[in-house]
């Protein structure tokens, strides 16, 4: 068969068609030196671009207007305020060294210690629980369960991660409160230790989720080096698995502490919202998070009150970020010990 | 276990190992762990259930709110709740959607790849008051502020309103559909595109026709998360829009005839009522009917679209498998 | 467009002279069409591809030193060499794929009837259309097998609906499965068993027209029924096409090219007709390989 033939065949029909199908005949110089159209290809390029990068923008936004204003709060009062102040107490008729956050008063006090105490007495115990919690399901979820099992369980930690807070929040104020009470026979009946219940029920599904990822992404490999050693399956799991997770495992129980430190509602229902300087758990509490929820309403914009709550946020923002970096760090490098 | 070490080959095993007591421990301990946190769900969902189902019948779905909070229905609630996360996903969806296609398609290994992914990650662990607080310092004060002053249009834009609270929500969200994107787009195998591109197509072609058909489940169902966390937020509605009590829908007309939702105006939602109520109503006893029916409202309402996003999910995947 | 004819010596003294990496020159023997045929009488195919002294470095890393060969109109060309020797990357720069990958660069020239195909203001998708490629691993669409061979046609903007199934259908009879398809078009290509994907792949390159097919280990992923009937279909294609294929398979070469090129660290070896590659080498490196010395 010569080529002429096939040449001439029926796909010859549109020599004029440059670059389209079926008209171009063999390696014509018009088809392969034809123009490309790029210019719709270049602004979706552009576009996909700048959705990226307004992730960027965005998390910069929050800090530049966190801190701005935030940053007219030392314009009017002493940062050495933000721990305590000489106050002139009338009970006691004298002036004494007091660490109080009273922003409604003549003399407003901004000491933020109350409030970090009231934070973290909050989320350690939280994250304390949700991380005992959610590693031991991990392990479960991971090692133990069989895969139908597992189809049932993971969903329903999805739907448990779902409940709103403020769902949670409610549940807590009116019924655990009321059962902590009664069991405990406590004082105040909302305080820290009702307000970490409810914050770890939030936090835990984050710590069983990520843990059980680290978990999983232990190379089978290992535990089958483990096994034919003549270990057991708990043995392997403490001596093998775990430590091989741990990077993945602590980076989720940061993150937890993270969203247990954020948590705005629980804490605003349920912790009794009284700001005190306290080390007790079962005392009322204010939290961060709570004084923002419960104050930013009721300020005059661009008052000194205004400047420190956002001071406040830009406090837990800082902190929030610190974390996530530390998180992010641990998991990078752990991602990178995997790929060698 | 030290025995099987000193004897012999075969009296290891013939010989019963002795019973394992922290094995038996440790498992019914990781069964419990697991299990008391999702008994605590049932639990919730029962208690709220039992206490405010009676309260919600029709007319609580559909009517408005009365005498003082203490009667009538939690319709604005509703429909607050719709319009907003509605109006969130618009913006927040095809963001998020670009942004992962950026990440996938065309970052490939370079620095802004990092930068981004590392805002995700932070994103996602922002305090929702936080959020709050961005909303009503850079959208209200900044955006709206200086849009009436552009505009020439009073107080209209530097506001708490719908449209800066979905603002705020849909940053919120971001971070949810830009990862929930990302693993649906990883999820398409790159033989695909090296195929589509062998027969000619351009980079937008082969996202256009092959990636983006074959990722639309992942898609999909990172959407309806993110409308289920939207519906559930409190923290950043507190000041940007959200009210107690308005007598009036957050509707209009457009050119004065077609009605349509007014993104200016504040709204009722329904955590938010949940709140208030919880904390500041008048008289706690008689609402507790109506706290817990609308609980269970909200309640109902985010398990169904976290229940359709998982059922979507394996139902996808499973197709996927098949294949 | 001159066509080269050249007896049976200066063509193995051209394809040598290839061999040896020296700068090539071309013995432009005639510019005036003559029947095929030579003083000895056989047949031999005008080049339709030249490629002449091709690097190709992705990043640091040198994958082709200078390899040269020719191909030829509607034959079959077998590359073989050892793994990692460069044999795939070779082909996927005939059809500009490798220019995807991060810190590529080529030096040398590849050039299609004349065309440097590198050279400047080539237009790459048309060139995809011209230039088609089958991989070793089968992957269609999840899509149905209509869709899935009328993929190249859409894309391309052909929007007759009449001329788009006109083309599916002469496309899935030129790969042999029209028969077992012709009554399932919009069922899911997935549907299909491994032998019969691959060839839905086919169909869906050739859909398009090309001129040359490029295939990557086709048939590696196939059983042996399978890989028979895609030899087969190579047999058949190349009165119409010009076929480039790699192949680990030293007796799936042997059976199905016309020519064979030994490859080895990204340095063509050896390149000649497969009779003599496989039964006299000048190589000894090619002689090693094929006698089983490694690889």
């Amino acid at each position: 068969m010569s080529i002429s033939a096939e040449r001439k065949g029926g796909n010859n029909a549109s020599q004029g068609e440059v670059g389209s199908l079926g008209g171009v005949p063999a390696f014509t110089r018009q088809a392969l030196l034809a123009p490309r159209i790029l210019i719709g290809e270049r602004i979706l390029e552009t576009l996909v671009l700048l959705a990226g990068l307004s992730t960027v923008v965005i998390i910069a936004l929050i800090f530049v207007f966190l801190f701005k204003e935030a940053v007219f709060f030392f314009k009017t009062a002493n940062p050495l305020h933000l721990i305590g102040q000489q106050v002139y107490d009338l009970w006691d008729e004298k002036t004494s060294f007091k660490i109080i956050w009273q922003t409604v008063s003549n003399e407003p006090k901004y000491s933020l210690i109350p409030l970090f105490c009231g934070s973290f007495l909050v989320s350690l115990p939280a994250t304390l629980i949700a991380a005992v919690f959610g590693i031991g399901s991990a392990v479960y979820l991971s090692e133990i369960a069989s895969s139908k099992t597992r189809e049932i369980l993971k969903p329903a930690l999805e739907l448990l991660a779902g409940i709103p807070s403020v769902v949670i929040g409610f549940f807590v104020l009116m019924v655990v409160a009321s059962l902590v009470q009664h069991w405990l026979g406590l004082k105040f009946r909302l305080n820290a230790f009702v307000g970490a219940i409810g914050v770890a029920l939030a936090t835990f599904p984050i710590i069983a989720t990520l843990s059980e990822d680290a978990l999983r992404a232990v190379p089978s490999e290992l535990r089958q080096a483990s096994y034919a050693l003549g270990a057991t399956r708990w043995q392997t799991i403490i001596e093998t698995v775990l430590p091989a997770a741990v990077s993945g495992i602590s980076a989720s129980i940061i993150l937890g502490f993270g969203r247990a430190l954020g948590e705005t509602m629980i804490a605003l229902m349920a912790t009794g919202n009284a700001a005190l300087v306290t080390g007790n758990i079962f005392s009322s509490v204010r939290t961060m998070t709570a004084t923002n929820a419960s104050e930013l309403g009721e300020v005059v914009e661009g008052s000194e009150h205004y400047a420190a709550l956002f001071l406040v946020g830009a406090v837990l923002f800082t902190l929030t970020f610190i974390l996530n970096v530390v998180a992010e760090m641990i998991l990078s490098r752990m991602r990178r010990n995997l790929r060698m | 276990m030290d025995a099987v070490l000193t004897t012999s080959l075969g009296s290891a095993i013939s010989n019963p190992s002795k019973p394992d007591l922290r094995a038996l421990v440790l498992d019914i301990l990781v069964r419990v762990f697991t299990l008391i946190p999702l008994l605590v769900l049932v639990y919730i969902f029962t208690k709220i259930y039992r206490q405010g189902a009676h309260a919600v019948t029709w007319e609580f779905l559909t009517a408005a709110p009365s005498g003082g909070m203490l009667e009538g229905g939690i319709f604005p609630c509703i429909f607050g709740t719709l319009m907003v996360t509605l109006l969130m996903i618009l913006i927040a969806l095809p963001l998020g959607i670009c942004a992962a296609i950026y990440l996938v398609e065309y970052g490939g290994s370079g620095a802004l790849v990092g930068w981004i992914k590392a805002a995700v990650n932070n994103l996602a662990g922002v305090p929702s008051i936080v959020f709050g607080l961005f909303g009503v310092g850079f959208f209200i004060l900044f955006v709206g502020r200086n849009l009436d002053h552009l505009l020439q249009t009073g107080l209209l834009f530097g506001q708490p309103c719908m449209l800066w609270a979905s603002a705020t929500l849909s940053v919120l969200v971001l971070p949810v559909i830009v990862v929930s994107t990302e693993e649906a787009l990883n999820a398409v195998p790159q033989s695909h595109r090296t195929a589509s591109l062998a027969l000619g197509a351009t980079k937008w072609q082969t996202i256009q026709n092959v990636v983006l058909p074959q990722a639309r489940g992942g898609i999909l169902t990172g959407a309806i998360l993110a409308i289920s966390r939207g519906a559930g937020e409190t923290a950043p509605i507190l000041f940007t829009g959200c009210a107690y009590f308005l007598p009036h829908l957050p509707v209009g007309n457009l050119f004065g005839f077609i009605p349509m939702v007014n993104p200016m105006k504040q709204f009722m939602e329904l955590s938010y009522h949940i709140f208030v109520m919880a904390t500041q109503s008048i008289d706690a006893e008689k609402s507790l009917p109506i706290q817990y029916g609308t609980t269970l409202v909200l309640l109902a309402l985010t398990f169904m679209l976290n229940f359709c996003a998982i059922a979507y999910r394996i139902h996808f995947r499973k197709q996927l498998r098949q294949a | 467009m001159g066509v080269f004819i050249m007896t049976d010596e200066e063509d193995r003294a051209k394809t040598e002279s290839v061999a040896d990496s020296a700068p090539v020159r071309h013995k432009i023997k005639t510019s005036v069409p003559r029947t095929f045929g030579t003083e000895s009488g056989e047949l031999v195919q005008p080049v339709k591809i030249q490629v002449e002294n091709l690097d190709f470095y992705y990043g640091l890393t040198r994958a082709l030193k200078k390899a040269s060969l020719l191909i030829r109109e509607r034959s079959v060309t077998a590359l073989i060499g050892p793994s990692g020797c460069g044999k795939s990357t070779f082909l996927r720069c005939l059809n500009r794929m490798n220019d995807d990958i991060p810190g590529a660069r080529t030096d040398g020239r590849v050039l299609m009837d004349g065309i440097d195909i590198y050279g400047p203001g080539i237009n790459v998708v048309a060139l995809r259309r011209l230039v088609g490629m089958v991989f070793q691993k089968s992957n269609p669409f999840p899509k149905s097998i209509f869709d899935n061979v009328a993929y190249g046609l859409k894309i391309g903007g052909m929007s007759d609906r009449e001329e788009v199934e006109v083309r599916v259908e002469e496309s899935l009879k030129k790969a042999a499965i029209w028969e077992e398809v012709k009554d399932r078009l919009d069922h899911s290509a997935l549907e299909l068993s491994g032998g019969q994907q691959q060839r839905i792949c086919i169909a869906r390159a050739l859909a398009v027209h090309p001129e040359i097919i490029l295939m990557d280990e086709p048939a590696s992923a196939l059983d042996p029924i399978s890989t028979a009937k895609i030899e087969e279909l190579i047999h058949i294609l190349k009165q119409d096409y010009t076929i480039v294929i790699v192949t680990h398979n030293m007796q799936q070469a042997a059976r199905v090219s016309d020519y064979t090129g030994f490859f080895l660290t990204g340095e063509m070896i050896e390149f000649d007709r497969t009779q003599t590659i496989f039964e006299v080498p000048s190589d000894k490196r090619t002689e090693d390989y094929i006698t089983g010395r490694f690889g």
